[in-house]
């Protein structure tokens, strides 16, 4: 065990920069909320959606075998099948046991 | 100012957080199998989990609790590792604007995931929007907690491979994509977040993509909000 004290300390620091940033914005713009925020509130959350599935899969190798195959089938799988039948644990459940039966075959 | 916790809202807020359920448990019982072979007990789990409430920052956390990282970077590092959390805040800003008491929690709670769920149009569905929301938030970070001390307290004894489950993350955001997709009147938000995370993937590499992302993203609605301003609904 290292120095408890500056472990905790540690754990201090990540926790506060953490909630910091999660209440920034509310705090900047706790009186009336201007139109640009009001825009960004509108067309953000399409955006980030599509940067968190890059965000998850930023680590795929296309130099490596299998070159990202199980994550973009399964990807793709999962968005298919959404389209088709719109059921969302369906669509994850589906994705997921594909992509864990993909990551050992292929 | 109470909370109306009917029946329907709990149910709700349930079936829609069993994917972050899936996801988390195993991602929490990582972090916590990777803390305790750091050296660090189930309750050092809980606490992380509890105060800071953040995945990936957390599994950074384990690399700076056990080289004894300095104050300082650790301060900077997790400003990088979170800065996204700014994003989520700023398309909030209006869709919480009257949370009454649960407020502070719900913005404390704004993770990935729960924000993938709360961002939704008409997320509640017919339930209590502020008994909605504070179910989400709080049934997920239970999920957390609950798979962090997990794998603080049994290790990596688990009688099952479980490589790969962590995909439901993924799969989450993928739904909660097209869902988003077939609603919007204009693809152009969608567009620009796919392609400019893409782009800075490519040029900055997995580790600091995130920022430039950010900045990209943001500068391209803005060039672009001529074509785009009450196309895309998003929030009501």
């Amino acid at each position: 065990m290292h120095d408890m004290a500056h472990a905790l300390l540690l754990v201090g620091v990540m926790a506060g920069v953490t909630v910091l940033l999660r209440f920034l914005p509310f705090l900047v713009f706790s009186r009336s909320t201007p139109k640009f925020v009001l825009y960004l509130g509108e067309v953000l959350p399409y955006a980030i959606m599509a940067m968190l599935v890059v965000y998850c899969l930023k680590s795929i190798s296309f130099a490596r075998a299998p070159y990202g195959a199980p994550e973009l089938l399964a990807v793709a799988a999962t968005a298919g099948l959404h389209k088709w039948k719109h059921n969302t644990l369906l669509s994850i459940v589906v994705g997921t046991v594909l992509y864990m039966a993909l990551l050992r075959l292929l | 100012m109470r909370l109306e916790l009917g029946k329907g809202v709990w149910k709700k807020a349930f079936q829609d957080t069993l994917p972050v359920m899936a996801g988390y448990l195993v991602l929490g019982l990582g972090f916590g199998i990777l803390l305790r072979d750091a050296g660090y007990s189930a309750w050092w789990a809980l606490l992380m989990s509890v105060t800071i409430y953040a995945g990936s920052m957390q599994y950074v956390g384990v690399d700076l609790l056990a080289g004894g990282a300095s104050l300082l970077s650790a301060a900077l590092l997790t400003l990088m590792v979170n800065a996204r959390h700014i994003f989520y805040g700023i398309s909030m800003v209006d869709k919480y604007r009257d949370m009454g008491k649960g407020k502070p929690y719900l913005i404390f709670a704004l993770t990935d995931e729960t924000y993938s769920l709360v961002c939704r149009p008409d997320a509640p569905g017919g339930t209590p929007p502020r008994a909605y929301y504070f179910l989400v938030s709080l049934f997920d970070q239970c999920y957390w907690v609950a798979g962090s001390v997990l794998g603080g307290l049994v290790g990596s004894i688990l009688p099952f491979d479980t490589t790969g489950v962590d995909f439901a993350m993924t799969a989450l955001f993928t739904v909660i994509f097209v869902e988003q997709w077939e609603k919007a009147d204009t693809h152009l938000p969608a567009v620009i977040g796919l392609a400019v995370s893409v782009c800075c993937l490519a040029l900055f590499g997995a580790d600091s993509f995130l920022i430039p992302a950010m900045i990209g993203i943001t500068l391209c609605l803005f060039l672009l909000r001529g074509k785009i301003a009450g196309g895309g609904k998003a929030d009501a």
